[in-house]
């Protein structure tokens, strides 16, 4: 018999990282994420991993990276104050291409915000936040039970592309409780990253002769090496060479494969005359809304990234071809739906829904604004 | 037979970036030696740096080697140390980035009496970016950013170290070689957090602007204003003004590590859970 429970998605979170194989958690308190760090504080040492509460937000991202570096798969847990504070060293976590996971559990902003508030405000911020050229994976869950998988995903993402994953959530997916059926052992894909396998003086950290994605290997086995911040050659060093900065640079930007990398969800999408993009907290609303409008004839349907970065530009542009509209409803004052205006370029109208008042937008919202785009068109 | 250095130095990562007079080459070379006579095993040794002059040093040893961001070379090495307790984890840089930006995690780190062993290379300056005043600059010291004299009041490292819980605290300067390994080679051996303050000289970017006209000027300093700190019984504050104290200043065998805390902690978790 599969374990069931109601359990809050946070904790959903937690219990989907130990399940992914993390053995080690760094963090710092912050409303709405902590109960992630309560959780395997808990849970962690019981099965011979590590939880350390560190002294600031950086201090805990820091950690995070040295864990990883010595061969752990390890996570760390924020919210909007938090993720400004770990921009610089995702960034390192980026350069120096280090595997970890960073949940942040979206309250509003800018600064302190409203903790309690749920909000999707981040979404350039985690795209963007840190300085200089670099891929960005975003997973965005809707449910307790999708928490579970997309963690699951995003530890198997971090070390399959040697990455800073992010997994997006809202303060009301974090805090909503829901019935999960528990995975068993083997049923969800769990992926490590690639260790080398030549000799230990051939190796290099960044060899690309192995791909865009070279073996990791941990620090303190039979492989030693240099990690830098700075720019640097295949072999970990840093270089201020033109050939090599821009074959370096370029290479971590193209690792990730954009097709492998993209999931979404599609609702009534086939024949959908109004397209709602939405995630997260959003969707759920969107999808009471479609339901509604359907039932009274209108054609309307979802486009949900699960993956939010890289953001599925190819797949809106290609509903939008034969769309009437493309509806962006979005806990913040307008940052998807640039993309999807990007995505869009011109082949229908797109028309925003925003609300930042520490209220979820309702589905009588999104139901009005179909009508209304209805009328209008 | 002299020492050999290239055993433990990376073939073609010198010559190295620092400054002629600067002494964080001493202190390299204090470093190596210490840690051949604890007899590390260079895959299991991990040295880890910030961001500066000095946090440049792990580029040119052959040891896993890690340079961080500004500041953060204590977080970085808490998390390495914690997911490989056996690892023998060195942490290296300067004033600036080690009680700086980078005070937060130094004094946190000291709390914790986690088993690394941190040199912190005190040149009084951020050299690395031209010279301006860190707070380990005198008061009163011209800087880049100091034209009109320093206003600052200086951070004592090693009373810091000590007053946030660090059990060894050591100091020294670049003129002090043949110390330099000797108490980096005890702060190694410590089972808990040990810092090793190094005074050093900057001719370049401190030296230049406060009456020092060499670098062996700056040596000279060194030499005379340090005093061992068994020679310092009965002396008074205003006594030791200007005076750099030598040697170990504190240890304390009583207190636990975390990473064995830590250890037992696991314990009672996995008997509750069984």
């Amino acid at each position: 018999m599969k374990k069931v429970a109601l359990i809050q998605g946070n904790e959903a979170c937690a219990q989907a990282a130990i399940y992914a194989g993390c053995r080690f958690f760094a963090g710092y308190p912050i409303t709405p994420s902590s109960e992630i760090a309560e959780v395997l504080s808990r849970k962690l040492p019981e099965i011979g991993g590590t939880f350390i509460q560190m002294e600031d937000e950086i201090g805990a991202m820091a950690a995070v990276i040295g864990a990883s570096l010595c061969g752990l798969k390890a996570m760390d847990a924020t919210s909007g104050p938090g993720l400004s504070l770990k921009q610089e060293l995702i960034g390192y976590a980026c350069m120096a291409e280090i595997p970890c996971v960073l949940v942040n559990v979206m309250r509003g902003g800018p600064s302190t915000g409203m903790p309690t508030g749920p909000s999707q405000s981040d979404i350039m911020a985690t795209r963007w936040g840190t300085h200089g050229d670099h891929a960005t994976i975003a997973v965005a869950p809707a449910s307790c039970q999708e928490i579970f998988s997309e963690t699951v995903r995003a530890f198997n993402l971090a070390e399959t592309y040697r990455l800073p994953v992010h997994i997006l959530m809202d303060e009301i997916i974090a805090h909503m409780r829901e019935k999960i059926v528990f995975p068993e052992e083997g049923e969800l894909e769990v992926l490590n990253r690639a260790e080398p396998t030549v000799p230990p003086a051939a190796y290099k950290p960044f060899d690309a002769s192995f791909g865009d994605v070279p073996p990791l290997a941990a620090m303190g086995s039979n492989y030693r090496y240099h990690v830098t911040g700075l720019n640097k050659a295949e072999d970990g060093f840093p270089t201020t060479k033109a050939a090599l900065v821009d074959a370096e640079e370029r290479r971590q930007l193209r690792k990730v494969d954009v097709a492998a990398v993209a999931k979404n969800e599609e609702y009534l999408l086939d024949d959908a005359e109004f397209v709602i993009v939405s995630f997260g907290v959003v969707s759920r609303s969107a999808r009471f809304a479609i339901n509604q409008l359907r039932n009274r004839g209108i054609r309307a349907g979802m486009l949900r990234p699960i993956t939010l970065w890289p953001f599925p530009a190819q797949r809106v542009a290609e509903v939008a071809k034969n769309a009437r509209a493309v509806i962006v409803p979005e806990m913040n004052l307008g940052q998807m739906i640039g993309e999807v205006e990007r995505a869009v370029c011109g082949a229908c109208p797109t028309r925003s829904i925003l609300r930042v008042d520490g209220e979820p937008i309702t589905p009588q919202q999104i139901i009005d604004e179909v009508e209304e785009v209805q009328h209008v068109l | 037979m002299s020492f050999d250095y290239e055993k433990y130095l990376r073939p073609g990562k010198l010559p190295h970036i620092w400054c002629p007079g600067c002494g964080h080459g001493i202190i390299l070379k204090g470093l190596i030696r210490a840690i051949d006579k604890c007899r590390l095993a260079k895959n299991r040794t991990a040295i880890v740096s910030g961001i500066g002059c000095a946090s440049r040093l792990p580029g040119y040893v052959d040891f896993n080697t890690v340079h961080t961001a500004h500041g953060r070379a204590a977080a970085f090495a808490t998390g390495m140390k914690l997911a490989d307790p056996e690892l023998t984890v060195i942490c290296v840089g300067g004033d600036g980035d080690g009680v700086a930006i980078g005070g937060n995690h130094f004094i946190h780190a000291c709390r914790r009496n986690i088993d690394l062993t941190y040199i912190i290379m005190n040149n009084n300056i951020y050299g690395m970016t031209g010279g301006q005043f860190s707070p380990c600059t005198p008061t009163g010291a011209f800087a880049s950013t100091t034209p009109y004299g320093n206003p600052d009041p200086v951070f004592d490292i090693a009373r810091l170290a000590i007053g946030a819980g660090a059990t060894f605290v050591a100091r020294t300067t670049a003129y002090h070689a043949l110390q330099i390994d000797k108490l980096i080679t005890e702060g190694i051996l410590h089972k808990g957090m040990a810092i090793i303050e190094v005074v050093d000289g900057c001719p370049t970017s401190y030296g230049r602007r406060n009456k020092f006209k060499s670098p062996s000027d700056m040596m000279t300093w060194l030499k005379d204003a340090a005093i061992p700190v068994e020679k310092t019984e009965g002396m008074s504050e205003k006594d030791l003004e200007g005076k750099i104290v030598t040697g170990i200043l504190h240890r304390d065998e009583t207190r636990p590590e975390y990473c064995e805390q830590y250890a037992l902690l696991r314990e009672r978790a996995q008997r509750k859970e069984g």
